[in-house]
């Protein structure tokens, strides 16, 4: 790979990452834009989790791994602790997969 | 918190080993592996460069498809906000340089500002760490683990996320804005590049727009007759 590639990709990437914080220094925000910056980060969580959760590329990934995040999503509803929840998403996709299920 | 964050580190190894060797496999330099972990420091993003890298891909369009990846990171730092990352200078260069989709995460999961600061940095700084190390460790050992699949890896990360982000919907319009953003960007991702269908969950704020009345509709019309 070009050296070139890599450090625009650094100076971008790193680019993106400080604006946010420093755009925000720099306004005043009230309490509804504050709501509506939360809820933005919070709809771009919720696509990286379905996207994470059921595609591999532009396909459906398959059972096994829905099936773990499944898991996982009704464990951290019953507000079991994170560790547990995390463990139990892996396992259950690690088993299904060990068992012929992809 | 440690241990949560402990159990996102153990995942993290095990994709840091993986992409380390494939990086390598891809021929790939170490000096390259471990300048990309340290200063890019974005796994999908770097999994996303050498996979065009085996591909032939050119310069640009790496440059272009990896930045088109990471922009969430800037609606993600406006969400974040400066008061998490800490009041003086280098808290907010260094503390840019840690924001990932984990310790976004793991940030807004808390309710106070200290502990908000608190999960951000911890989160931030153990994942980096956690990264550059394992990484680099894949690039010269190889991944003596193998397929980062073969433990569920891939059902853990969706799953932490999940786990953080429940806390954040608390009321209907939290939970439209969230199921519309999941939804677009489900539909979007056969048919756009990487890193847009994620951008355009934001569609899903639509929901939490104040519905103007009737009346302010009217006026709005009339105003732009005139």
């Amino acid at each position: 790979m070009s050296w070139i590639a890599i450090v625009a990709l650094a100076a971008g990437t790193y680019a993106l990452r400080f604006a946010g914080p420093a755009l925000r220094s720099r306004i005043t925000v009230s309490e509804a834009v504050k709501r509506y910056l939360t809820l933005a980060a919070v709809a771009l969580l919720a696509a990286l989790i379905g996207t994470a959760a059921l595609l591999d590329g532009t396909e459906f990934v398959g059972v096994a791994r829905p099936a773990g995040v499944a898991v996982g999503a009704v464990l951290a509803w019953r507000k079991l602790p994170f560790v547990v929840v995390v463990v139990a998403a892996a396992v259950t996709a690690a088993l299904l997969r060990l068992a012929g299920i992809q | 918190m440690v241990r949560d964050v402990g159990a996102l580190c153990a995942a993290a190894v095990v994709v840091g080993l993986s992409f380390g060797a494939i990086a390598t496999a891809a021929g790939l330099p170490l000096s390259q592996i471990v300048v990309m972990s340290a200063f890019v420091y974005a796994g999908g993003a770097q999994f996303l460069a050498v996979g065009l890298v085996s591909a032939g891909g050119t310069a640009l369009a790496i440059i272009l498809a990896g930045l088109l990846l990471n922009a969430r990171h800037l609606p993600f730092g406006l969400a974040v906000g400066n008061e998490t990352l800490g009041g003086s200078r280098w808290r907010r260069v260094v503390g840019s340089h840690i924001l990932t989709d984990e310790s976004v995460a793991f940030a807004l999961a808390q309710d106070d500002p200290a502990r908000r600061r608190r999960a951000y940095w911890l989160t931030g700084t153990a994942l980096f760490v956690t990264w550059n190390i394992s990484s680099t460790v894949g690039a010269i050992v190889g991944s003596t683990l193998g397929d980062p699949n073969r433990y569920g890896i891939d059902a853990a990360f969706p799953a932490a996320l999940l786990a953080l982000t429940l806390p954040s919907l608390k009321d209907k319009i939290a939970v439209r804005v969230a199921v519309t953003g999941a939804a677009v960007a489900l539909v979007a991702t056969p048919f756009l590049p990487a890193g847009l269908p994620v951008l355009l969950a934001l569609l899903g704020l639509a929901f939490a727009l104040p519905v103007p009345s009737s009346r302010t509709r009217t006026t709005a019309a009339s105003g732009e007759e005139s």
